[in-house]
């Protein structure tokens, strides 16, 4: 394995992490809606920090991995159209992540405003998955 | 490079591909999530099992299939010579396949489970998902890294 096999394993490991957490606290907020949640408070909470947490490594090593990439490759220039798109687009979902994080330890009261910015991280990440596979301008 | 060597008509299975296979491991995390916390906490364990339970029937199933007709998909537009051999496609069948039985273990498991209320079953097929989480990591970096 040469150095760019090891970073796009690497970014792409780091997007899996992220996507799959995000997948996972989907499953959390599906699992504790209505008047008898399957998860009791307390389970759901741990569950939704460490869901959290893993969702930010996970986007926070496809970054940094990314970038490197982008500086490896003679192909790609960090300042391509797709490539900037993408950046901005990781930086609202990580807002609207981190938005989400607060609002539901925040209690019950905050899970409506929660699954909104969850909703934003997901669509935002769910860009980036198109601009990765489709690069358009590359 | 990357895109200039693949054909547009290989995005949209691709992205499928991918998709579902994120899907698949973020359903996964959430069956063994459900697991680890159900170990510790034997008042809820049978509501965590059932969180597991159904996350299997309703996330891990429908992504695996996405994953699969998404990876058949992107290797019939591909194109390959019929002599055509690579040891990463290989890797990828042999996880996904064998994933394929170990997914209708669980969701087998996973039915007998929710319908008698069963914890023991939740943890099962905890213990299959962390098994499969493994598997799709090696698969992972298998399309990544692309040994010979």
């Amino acid at each position: 394995m040469d150095l760019y096999d090891w970073l796009l394993f690497l970014h792409v490991l780091g997007a899996f992490f992220a996507v799959g957490a995000l997948t996972a606290l989907w499953a959390l907020i599906l699992g504790t809606r209505g008047a008898a949640p399957l998860l009791d408070p307390r389970s759901a909470m741990v569950y939704g920090r460490t869901g959290g947490i893993l969702v930010g490594v996970g986007m926070m090593v496809a970054l940094i991995f990314g970038i490197w990439l982008a500086i490896d490759l003679d192909a790609y220039q960090l300042w391509d159209a797709w490539i900037l798109a993408s950046l901005v687009l990781w930086a609202i979902g990580g807002w609207a992540g981190g938005q989400a994080g607060k609002s539901f330890e925040s209690g019950p009261e905050g899970r409506g405003a929660g699954i909104r910015y969850q909703t934003i991280n997901s669509v935002a990440v769910l860009v980036i998955l198109v601009l990765m596979i489709w690069k358009p301008g590359a | 490079m990357l895109a200039a060597i693949r054909p547009d008509s290989v995005n949209l299975p691709l992205f499928l591909h991918v998709l579902g296979a994120m899907l698949l491991v973020g359903s996964l995390l959430a069956v063994g999530f459900a697991t680890m916390l159900g170990r510790g906490s034997t008042d809820n364990a049978p509501g965590l099992a059932r969180f597991g339970l159904k996350t299997l029937l309703l996330g891990v199933l429908p992504s695996y299939i996405l994953m699969r007709v998404g990876a058949q998909w992107t290797e019939s537009e591909q194109n390959y010579p019929d002599d055509f051999e690579a040891t990463w496609i290989d890797i990828g069948y042999i996880t996904a396949d064998v994933g394929a039985l170990l997914v209708l273990i669980s969701a087998v498991l996973a039915g007998v489970g929710l319908r008698r209320g069963s914890v023991r079953m939740g943890r099962i097929v905890g213990v299959i998902s962390f098994i499969l989480l493994a598997a799709y990591l090696v698969a992972v970096w298998a399309m990544t890294a692309k040994p010979t």
